[in-house]
């Protein structure tokens, strides 16, 4: 084993020598003390890593087995957090992009206002929101009677506000952006009204697909206002985030781990269809 | 056939009159070439000719034989602008020729033989599964002009449809103009920076000058005198802005 790292780290030190100073000058076996010195502490250095990495190591490893046994708990945590951000960005998208569409194309009084409102609940934190939406579904707030505070029903609405203005400012500048072209070509073309407007609305697609992936990237991974309004309650309103949250708290870290790797997952499979929708949006079909 | 007039057209921007006062009945089944400096007024006169946007005072007028015809969809439906940049929508080549009849209700085969025969005119046969976006800007000039044509307009309004081409797309434009002239027959009133052009294309000249139209005549004699001091000076480059 130490023979291997020894052989290992002479191979590093070799290569470096060579890249410096060129192949002539450097043997492969010639010790100096200084490189002694060097791969002593280097290795030094790996077993502390390596024993401090040890239990997070087993951790992630479990996880890994957690997620490749297909354990229900695991799977039907994800699926209840797929659902209620699913459903929340359906809302935010059927009532973001036509407000960004009609901000973006209608001209009225009070438009730069509505703009920088959006911009602004763009970055709202999640927690304030989370705080204003238990405060109305609270039993003594405005909408108590609706009884549907620790419920997914809550989640879904507080997350639609949360993705909503994202979806809605995006789409607002990508229809802005083809808005004068489109419409002034369409309607040399002898398009109607309601036509000009689809027409905006289609040369827009790639950026309002963009809008809607970005407006699922925040809800997805968002805990604050779905542990306030939900409640983290197990097999009901327990999603991925707040799981992670509470199984790290308890110190099992191996379901937190496990769901941790699939948030990440997601993330970057968002992150992938939004760098890709955004490629087509610039290229063309 | 459709014709248009302007009567007492004026149009401010910032306060500012661009068109000042600009009357003019043009015929039908002719073609106008309007020229003047940049920033006379060309662009502007040529939206409000085709109903794109509204005068600030005075009449733009359409009529068909002795009826005046109302300013609606179906009459926007009877002309057609191509602008000098023209936008292109981010689909082939194809559909974007096609949408103008599409949204008449025309279906995909109903125009497919009129389709072809226009980006044969175009030269743009070998393109026709292209992006348009992914087109040169001699191309892109050449599909606008295609998807405007192939309406078949009574009035065409084209706004410097060669300005950046080079003499081979030049000829391909102008020829498709004479075809229009010879078929169809529409009114056609285009823009342009060249005197050359003007000469070749007109049946008669306009010359707009700080928005107002300071002399008009017909192609032939309007180069040989054009009975402005301001219009000479101009064809003849002599005019110090
Ligand atoms: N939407 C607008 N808002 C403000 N000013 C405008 C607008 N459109 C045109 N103008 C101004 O009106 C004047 C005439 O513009 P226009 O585009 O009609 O000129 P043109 O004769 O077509 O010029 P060019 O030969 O450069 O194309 C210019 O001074 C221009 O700045
Ligand atoms: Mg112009």
């Amino acid at each position: 084993m130490l023979n291997l790292f020894q052989h290992l780290i002479n191979l590093m030190y070799y290569k470096t020598l060579k890249r410096v100073q060129g192949d002539s000058f450097c043997v492969y076996h010639g010790k100096r003390d200084a490189s002694v010195k060097t791969e002593f502490l280097s290795l030094a250095f790996l077993f502390v890593l390596l024993y401090v990495m040890h239990d997070i190591l087993k951790s992630f490893a479990e996880a890994v087995g957690l997620i490749f046994s297909f354990n229900r708990e695991l799977y039907s945590i994800i699926l209840l957090s797929l659902k209620i951000s699913g459903s929340a960005l359906i809302g935010a998208s059927l009532l973001g992009v036509p407000i960004g569409a009609i901000v973006g194309m209608k001209r009225f009084f009070g438009k730069g206002i509505v703009i920088s409102v959006l911009n602004t609940f763009m970055g709202l934190p999640p927690v304030a929101v989370g705080l204003f939406f238990y405060l109305l579904f609270s039993r003594r707030g405005p909408l108590g009677f609706l009884g549907i505070l620790y419920s997914p029903s809550a989640m879904v609405i507080a997350q639609t506000a949360l993705a909503m203005p994202i979806v809605a400012a995006l789409s607002h500048s990508a229809v802005a952006s083809v808005d004068k072209g489109i419409r002034h070509t369409a309607a040399t073309l002898g398009a109607t009204p309601f036509q000009t407007v689809k027409k905006v609305i289609v040369e827009a697609r790639y950026s309002i697909m963009a809008a809607v992936i970005a407006g699922f990237g925040r809800i997805i991974a968002e805990v604050g206002a779905i542990l306030i309004v939900g409640g983290n309650i197990d097999g009901y309103t327990r999603v991925m985030t707040t799981t992670i949250a509470l199984e790290t708290d308890k110190g099992n870290f191996v379901l937190a781990l496990g769901l941790g790797i699939v948030l990440v997952t997601i993330s970057l499979i968002v992150n992938i269809a939004l760098h890709r929708v955004q490629g087509i949006g610039v290229q063309g079909d | 056939m459709l014709k248009v007039s302007l009567s007492g057209i004026s149009k401010k921007y910032n306060g500012r009159y661009v068109l000042k006062d600009c009357s003019y009945a043009f015929e039908q089944g002719k073609i106008y070439t309007v020229i003047g400096p940049n920033g006379s007024g060309k662009s502007t006169l040529l939206r409000i000719a085709s109903s794109l946007e509204p005068p600030d005072e005075g009449h733009v007028t359409y009529h068909d034989g002795s009826s005046t015809i109302e300013n609606n969809i179906m009459l926007m439906r009877r002309m057609t602008l191509v602008f000098p940049t023209p936008t292109l929508f981010n689909t082939t080549v194809f559909k974007n020729i096609t949408y103008g009849l599409r949204i008449r209700g025309l279906s995909r085969n109903d125009v497919a033989h009129r389709v072809e025969r226009v980006l044969m005119d175009v030269r743009l046969m070998d393109k026709i599964n292209q992006n348009a976006l992914t087109l040169s800007t001699g191309e892109r000039q050449r599909l606008a002009l295609a998807r405007a044509i192939v309406l078949e307009p009574e009035i065409i309004f084209l706004d410097e449809p060669t300005a950046s081409l080079d003499p081979h797309s030049v000829v391909i434009i102008e020829d498709i103009i004479r075809g229009l002239k010879k078929g169809s027959q529409p009114t056609i009133i285009m823009s342009t920076h060249n005197m050359f052009q003007a000469q070749r294309l007109a049946d008669r000249v306009l010359f707009l000058y700080e928005g107002t139209i300071e002399a008009d005549g017909s192609a032939a004699e309007f180069f040989d005198n054009p009975g402005d001091d301001k219009a000479w000076r101009f064809i003849t480059g002599k005019m110090v802005y």
